[in-house]
Formats: C-alpha cells, structure tokens, sequence
C-alpha cells in the first residue's frame, strides 16, 4: 500500500477490512480487499459502475457474508466485533454499525417521528422490560420514551423537518427522504455510518445541505463515515480517505488529492491512450 | 373537399363533454355486447320436460333482452357518476400530494366519527337490555343476544388476527389452530382434570400462544405466497390430529358435556346455590347467555385495549415497522425474527382466549367447529376492516357476521318475485354480491388510513395509498 496512514487517525482505525472476498457463483464481486476506516474520518469508497462498492456496504452491513476475509470493527473502549459473524440485526445492534440504502428505505406508511422511534427501538425495548413495564405503564418507560422523543427532536431540528414531524415519511420529497434516512440511521447511536450513494438525485443546494450534515456528524458525534458517492463535487469536498475499486479490486487508496492524480484512477474512470495499454501490456509482460 | 384547418385551440368544454358522451355510450354498448354474449349459452335457453319426456328448447330472449338492458343502464350510471368525480376531483388537489400542509379541519365524515366511538360502545353495552326491550321479553330476546356473541367472538377473533396480519403483516390463513386449541384446552383441562373456566382460560391463551410459537418457528423464514400455505396447512393439520387421535381428542365426535361457565364459582342453576337464587331473582337460562355475553364483550374490550396499547410501545412500532420494511428493520437493529414471533404468539394467544370462550359457550366441541372457512371469514373481517384498523375490524364483523343473518328477512322480496321466490336460497348469493362491490368500492377496506402512534403537534391521518401492506 503506498499511503495506508493518508490520515493520523488511521492509526486507529474503527473499521479494518482484511482480504475480503466475495463470490456469487462464478461471479467475483469482491476480490480479496483490505483497506480501513480511520477513527473519525470520512472514508469515500468509488468506483465506476458494476466495481462491487453495494456488495462491500452489504459483507460490512451484516446483509452477506462474504466468501472469504474477515472484517473487525473496534469500539473506543476496546471491543471488537468480527461483523461477518455477526447476524444481521446484531452488527447495528451490537457492533453499532449503521447504513442507508441507495433506494431510500424509509417506513413510508409511518409518520416521520415514527420512523426516527423505530430507530431506538433496542434502547426503548429495554426501558420497556420487553413489553411488560411498557404495557403497565410505568413511570421509567415513559421517561425513556420521552428521551426518545426528544432526542428525534433534535435530529429533526438538524435536518430541518421539524415542521413534518407528524406527516408520513413517503410524502415527503426525495431529499428530505434522504436526509431522514441518515438522521434515522443516526439514532441508533452508531460508531459507523455508511452511506450508499447519499447524494444521488440531490440538487446542488441539498447536495450542500448534505455535506454540512456529514460534517457536523464527524465532527459531533462520535461517528465515522464510509460513503459510497459517484458524485466527486461531494467525495473530494468532505472526505478524508479514499478507496478506489474497480472490478472487485482495490486500485488505489489515499486522500482525495493522491486519489485525483493517481494514473490508475483516471483510466478506470476515462480509459486510456492506445499507446499507453501497449505500454501497460509490455510492462506486466502479456 | 376543403377540410377545417386544424385550430390549436383547447377544444371547448361543451365539445369535451360530447366526445366523452359518446365514449360513455359506446362503452356501455360494449358491455351490453358482452353481456349478450354471455346470456346466449347460460340464459338464452331453457331445457324443459315435454309431454313426450323429451327435452325441448325454450327460449327466453326477452329475459336476455332485460339483462342486457340492466347492464347497459348500470355501466352508463356508473360512467357518468365516476367521471363526474373526476372532474370534481381535478379542481381540488388531495391531502397527500400536497407537499405543503394543506387545509386539515376535519370533514364531515371525520367529525362524525369521533361520536361513532362511544355511540357504538354504549350500544354494545346496553344490547341485551335493547335486545330485551325490543322483542318483549327475555326468552324471546334470546335470538338476538346468542347472534351478539357469535358477533363479538368474531370481533375479537378479528382483533387477534389483526396483530399478525393488520400490525406485523404476515399473512396467516389458519388462524383457526389457535381457536381450536383454545377450545379443546378448555374442554380437556375441564372434563378431565376438573379445572375451572376461571383458571383453564389463561391456561388455554397460553398453549395457543405456545402453539403460536411452534408455527411460528418454521414459517420465520417463508414470505408472502409460502407463509400463507404453510399456515394454511397447519390449520388443517390441527383439525386433521383432532379428527384421528381419537384417543386425545375424542375424534370427529368431539367433547361433550363441558362444564358450562360459572358467576365467579356461582353456577347459573334453579336450585338454592343457583345465580338466580343467590341474587333473588326468578330463574331464567337467559341469564347465562346474558352473562356469557358481558364476558365475551370483555375479553373482546381487553384484547382491544391491550392492541391499541402494544401499537404505542416499541414493539407495536417494530410490527408495523415490519410490516413496511423488513430488510430497513434489520438494518435499525431489529431483531425481525423475534418481532415476528410475538406477534405470532400473540395473536394466538387472543385467538386461544376466544377458542376458551367457545367451548364455554357451546358445552361441546368438535374438529368441525375448525374448518378452513373459519379463518376465512376471519381474514375478511381483517381485510375488509382495513388492515390495522381496530374499529374497522368490528364494523366488518358486525357486517360479516351480522349481515348474513339479516338477509334472512327478506320476506319483502316474495312480493316482487312472486310466492314461490324463497329469499333464503339467495341469502349467501346477495352477501357475496355485496362483499364483491364492497372491495370495489374501498379496495382496502372499511377504514384504510393509518393512525400514527405518537403526534409531536397534530394527529394527522396516514393516507392509505401510503401505508404497505406487508408480505410476510
């Protein structure tokens, strides 16, 4: 790796990927991929279409398990989660990794404070005794709540729904949708938050919107960002580390201005001289 | 020939209104073409006996005519209704476009509805006395309360499949398996350990919900079509065991002589322990069928409370939560294959709860009790309610239940259709009719908006073009 510490929080990375692989059938989507997501960055991964950057969010998601590797994620305090042995709902549960999905996944039919509540669910479980506190109404459930629903106030005020707080998600308009989406996963007190594509459909004022929003939740909260985008204007703005994948396999890794003049990277997004393949073929030795 | 030049001008409303016509007619026309065609090999003829037992041909094109006339008429009413509310529905914009709030004061309808609540709680609570006063004495009001308790025990029944299929969206076709092992709970703990129905009924919620569990397990991972089968077969299942473990079960001729309920330990009998003498008053069986009524009205009250109280707590929203996104739940953290057991057992455990009531009630029970129809009503009182909706669930069953028997006052039709028209034969045919134009009329039921569990500033009503339906 020619720049694995691209930042001094690389050190202590909260998310190491090691020699990933996934194969679906025949296919290989992820061919043996390692990089790590540094404490507090915001971690950019990209690619051109088909590069397999979904099928990574879903191995550190808990949605597959990958083939091959393994993939550590470490608390502050020390734990240390190994998400692909994880079941699904344990690596949000347990590991605190969050995610948002490239089609907005938000419980259209619920109203948007609703959808912000179903976010704690694990904590508000709890403080209900499983249901039992809860269905007798005691006093120590209904403070939880409370704290619930003040802590989606709070996130409603960030993302400026305050005023639809009580409309159901599904009106709302796409990029309101999509930031509810992030402030949902965001209530699940998450050490990782990533993003599969937060900026698609965006115009360039929410797109500005959005990257106030990630930065004030690396810099508040804390939370790590990996983020999948296609949209550059957003990735060498706010992020800090980027990995490139082409083809399943990692092509470069470092910060946004190594990334912008790495040869590698250029010609997997714009292809290349016919006199430089030649020259590419002669030096691997086809 | 010099043809008009073409106008880019927005043809005029009168023209519109004349083209539209026509396409109405024609429409209607070719309904009543289909119609035709459809009378010819069903109506047109009739094979009768001849003198010579042959069979002759009679034709009945006047008939076919007057059927064909009916649907022409009907297809041209109902084209012009519909495009009359087109057009009145074009000039206002609705509620759930509007990105922007729109006026929210409540309609007529709305406004009306928040009187319904207790206006129908005070009538299922002073029923018997209406029941008594109605018909003039208490033995001839006995009619009336037994259809009230067959009623509320669909009500409740309703409520129950409601937290699995209207809450959790999981779609279970053999919601009866709960019922029967709630009944036969309570008539074998009865008749053969001698156990009260005070202390069988809880027992009985349990082993249903128990049971729930144990079906629950296996279907965790089955979705939509799959999910329905398979509880579909462990309804019949159930019933099949009941039928041939005769040993257990009794067989197909089921349990007779349960124990009937008691006051709280005071038997409903006309000796001196008796209820009757108990309270001073003159013995009458009505007052068992009455009690059994306040007990189903209740259990039924209690399953309600306990619904609407689970949708307000976590794991109420985590249903609902499911029933829109499984894979966004898992991602939250939600444990779905848990969430979906509870809602399974629960559901089951209310389902258990009136099975208990049932064999109570009745005194025997049988496999036959617990046929597939039985969860088929069921579901349509939860489909026809609108799903998720409590109060939608009771008007359905009232209207499922109740309508049926309704229609066997028909008497009124012998005057049109002549003395030998018999109105019972049609009673069913009518009732689906009405079923069929019902889910025409509200394709999502009765009451298909969704009430949010919790309301930052203003209740708003969730439109239910919104609101998944779930698919297992």
């Amino acid at each position: 790796m020619s720049s694995s510490f691209a930042s001094p929080r690389m050190a202590d990375p909260v998310l190491t990927v090691d020699h990933v692989t996934m194969r679906f059938g025949g296919l290989v989507a992820v061919n043996d991929l390692s990089f790590r997501v540094g404490r507090g960055d915001i971690t950019a991964l990209i690619g051109p279409n088909g590069a397999g950057k979904t099928t990574v969010f879903n191995c550190i998601t808990g949605f597959y398990k990958p083939t091959e590797g393994m993939m550590t994620l470490r608390h502050r305090d020390g734990a240390e989660f190994l998400l692909e042995q994880l079941p699904g709902y344990a690596v949000n549960r347990n590991a605190r990794v969050a995610r948002t999905f490239q089609n907005i996944r938000l419980f259209t039919g619920m109203t948007v404070l609703e959808n912000l509540l179903v976010a704690q669910h694990n904590p508000l479980m709890l403080a209900s005794g499983f249901t039992i506190a809860g269905l007798l109404g005691l006093p120590a459930y209904r403070r939880a709540e409370k704290a619930a629903v003040e802590r989606a106030k709070d996130w409603l005020e960030r993302i400026h729904l305050m005023h639809r707080a009580d409309d159901p998600a599904g009106a709302l308009p796409y990029g309101d949708q999509r930031r509810l989406e992030i402030a949902r996963a965001m209530c699940t007190d998450p050490v990782l938050l990533c993003l599969d594509e937060p900026a698609a459909g965006l115009n360039p004022r929410e797109s500005l919107l959005l990257n106030d929003l990630l930065r004030a939740i690396r810099d508040d909260h804390d939370t790590s960002v990996l983020l999948i985008e296609h949209d550059m204007s957003v990735v060498m703005e706010i992020s800090d580390h980027v990995v490139v994948l082409d083809y399943g396999t990692k092509i470069a890794d470092g910060t946004p201005t190594e990334i912008q003049s790495d040869q590698s990277v250029i010609a997997a997004y714009l292809g290349v001289e016919d006199d430089e393949v030649e020259q590419v073929e002669a030096e691997v030795g086809v | 020939m010099a043809t008009p030049a073409p106008t880019l001008a927005a043809p005029n409303a009168a023209d519109r209104a004349a083209t539209d016509m026509a396409a109405i007619v024609k429409d209607a026309a070719l309904f009543a073409l289909v119609t035709f065609g459809l009378c010819v090999p069903i109506v047109a003829f009739r094979t009768d006996l001849s003198q010579t037992s042959a069979l002759d041909l009679v034709p009945r094109w006047g008939l076919v005519a007057i059927l064909c006339g009916l649907v022409f008429v009907g297809r041209l009413a109902q084209r012009m209704i519909l495009a009359n509310r087109d057009a009145r529905r074009a000039l206002t914009p609705s509620p759930t476009q509007a990105t922007e709030a729109v006026d929210a004061t409540p309609n007529a309808s709305q406004k009306l509805s928040s009187y319904a609540l207790p206006a129908f709680l005070g009538v299922t609570l002073a029923f018997p006395l209406l029941a008594v006063l109605g018909t003039g004495g208490l033995g001839e009001s006995r009619y009336w309360i037994d259809l009230g308790i067959l009623i509320l025990t669909y009500v409740m029944l309703g409520w129950g499949l409601n937290i699995v299929v209207g809450l959790a969206g999981l779609l279970d076709l053999g919601y009866v398996a709960f019922y029967a092992v709630g009944a036969y709970s309570y008539a074998l703990l009865s008749t053969v350990f001698g156990l009260s129905f005070w202390i069988c009924l809880p027992l009985a919620g349990l082993f249903a919900g128990l049971w729930g569990m144990v079906l629950g397990f296996p279907v965790l991972r089955l979705r939509g079509d799959y999910l329905a089968i398979v509880t579909l077969a462990f309804g019949e299942i159930i019933r099949l065991v009941l039928i041939n473990w005769t040993d257990f079960s009794g067989g197909a001729a089921g349990i007779s002589s349960i124990p009937r309920a008691t006051f709280f330990g005071v038997p409903f009998t006309a000796d001196e322990d008796g209820f009757a003498a108990k309270f001073g008053l003159d013995f009458s069986p009505m007052h068992r069928v009455i009690f059994l009524y306040y007990l189903i009205l209740v259990l039924a009250l209690i399953t309600n409370g306990v619904t609407l109280r689970l949708r307000r707590l976590p794991i109420g929203r985590a249903w609902e939560a499911l029933r829109e996104d499984e894979i966004a739940c898992r991602s939250l953290g939600i444990n779905t294959t848990n969430t979906k057991l509870t809602a399974f057992a629960l559901g089951a455990m209310f389902g258990g709860f009136a099975g208990s009531f049932f064999a109570v009630r009745q005194g025997f029970v049988s496999p036959e009790s617990f046929n597939f129809l039985e969860s088929a009503i069921i579901l349509a009182i939860v489909v026809l309610g609108g799903m998720g909706s409590q109060i939608g669930v009771a008007v359905a069953a009232v209207a499922m239940v109740g309508g049926p028997e309704m229609l066997r006052n028909l008497g009124f039709l012998k005057a049109v259709f002549g003395d030998g028209f018999d109105p019972n034969e049609y009673r069913l045919l009518l009732f689906g009719l009405a079923m069929v134009i019902m889910m025409i009329w509200r394709p999502r039921g009765l009451i298909s908006e969704r009430a949010p569990s919790i309301v930052l500033k203003e209740r708003k009503r969730i439109s239910g073009s919104l609101v998944k339906e779930g698919h297992g």
